[in-house]
């Protein structure tokens, strides 16, 4: 990966898989000197207002170290879900898998314009 | 047990049936008979009939429509009354049916106790307490049918109403044709992320040219259509908002947040290609 970080989810997170989660991501980007972190959610079936805290939470932590985050491959029906919930995921960049998030994140640290993803804050 | 007031009209029907039928399809006036609707010969042998059932139930148990006896009557008017419903009849036409059968057998009663008051008034009270639920009856289940055929229709509307198109690598377009409930909300949110896992798409058009009104509710639908689609990393462009569509969302003050809008499908569609990097080159005819 280079510069950047790959965490896959592939468990359903309880409170301290997820703390264990934030604990170990914080400690790597700051190892490595990662400059983006990508999440790929496409195994999450479900997902719930603390997932998507979490997430949000990871992107917040990373950007304090300076790296960028972008969660991948959420599944229709966990967006479906996310949405109805009322939970925006705002400052979470996303994409649709990790080609498309690996693109987002180079082209926005080599400093070119965005010319494609999504985010918002 | 019978009576001597319900063998009454099972006594009349019996003797005098054919004037009666004579008499109940002249009650039947052109218009109510709808003879462009049902031919003439199929009405008469359904009167027919159905003097016949009502005559053997009153026969059995007398006046008492809601009787199991009487249940091949209602069945033959539900029946009636659902072809009916079918073949266009007014709910006025259908229930008339029953109704104009009232004069000829009024008429018989009339001549029957021509000399006894009592059973005269008591004979067609209970007919026309009789015919009063017998039309009350065929209106219901004609009110029925329709209610069937309107439950039907909508579902059909609900599912051919989202398409989503692939217009060029990467880009999507939905439009949407007829009002956002959230039911359709669903359905759209739906269809439109599954099409965008599909075909790998980072760029969905909401053409909104052919929904008549947007108020708040609608651009709530809108907004969490585009925010599920920015989850899955695809930019939402609004297209075909129409001058009074914008007047409304400023009037009404909506915060579209910063979904990117557009007039026409076609200037989103030159956002989109933008977004993407792809440019078109109109080729210049070679001189020779």
């Amino acid at each position: 990966m280079g510069e950047f970080l790959l965490v896959t989810i592939q468990v359903d997170m309880h409170d301290r898989l997820a703390m264990a989660l934030q604990d170990d991501l914080t400690r790597m980007i700051a190892a490595s000197e990662a400059r983006g972190v990508l999440i790929d959610i496409s195994s999450l079936e479900i997902v719930d207002s603390f997932i998507g805290r979490m997430l949000a939470n990871i992107a917040g932590m990373s950007r304090v170290l300076d790296a960028e985050t972008v969660v991948v491959g959420m599944q229709p029906a966990v967006a479906i879900t996310l949405v109805e919930l009322g939970l925006s995921l705002s400052g979470v960049r996303t994409a649709l898998n990790v080609d498309a998030g690996m693109e987002l994140l180079r082209s926005s640290l080599n400093g070119s314009k965005v010319l494609y993803g999504s985010h918002f804050d | 047990m019978t009576t001597k007031k319900s063998t009454g009209l099972a006594d009349i029907m019996a003797a005098k049936e054919d004037i009666i039928l004579a008499e109940w399809m002249r009650e039947m006036k052109d218009s109510l008979r709808r003879s462009d609707l049902i031919k003439d010969s199929d009405l008469r042998s359904e009167c027919a009939t159905f003097l016949q059932v009502v005559k053997e139930a009153l026969e059995t148990v007398g006046p008492d429509f809601q009787s199991p006896a009487w249940d091949k009557v209602r069945q033959m008017l539900g029946d009636i009354s659902r072809n009916r419903a079918k073949l266009g009849f007014a709910p006025a036409e259908t229930a008339s049916f029953v109704f104009s059968a009232k004069k000829p057998l009024f008429t018989q009663i009339r001549q029957k106790y021509k000399n006894d008051a009592e059973g005269m008034a008591s004979e067609m009270w209970s007919t026309t307490e009789l015919l009063d639920s017998m039309g009350l009856y065929t209106a219901e289940i004609y009110q029925k049918v329709r209610e069937e055929v309107i439950r039907r229709q909508q579902e059909e509307l609900l599912e051919l109403s989202t398409p989503v198109v692939k217009l060029w690598d990467g880009v999507l377009a939905l439009p949407i044709i007829g009002t956002l409930d959230s039911a359709r909300t669903q359905i759209v949110m739906e269809s439109l992320l599954q099409a965008i896992v599909q075909t790998n798409s980072r760029v969905a058009i909401i053409d909104i040219t052919g929904v008549p009104t947007v108020d708040t509710v609608v651009a709530q639908h809108l907004l969490k259509t585009v925010t599920a689609a920015r989850l899955m990393g695809a930019d939402c462009i609004i297209s075909g908002v129409r001058p009074q569509i914008a007047q409304t969302i400023v009037h009404l003050g909506i915060n579209l947040l910063d979904v990117t809008t557009k007039a026409t499908l076609s200037a989103a569609f030159a956002v989109a290609l933008q977004r993407l990097g792809v440019t078109f080159v109109r080729e210049t005819p070679q001189q020779r």
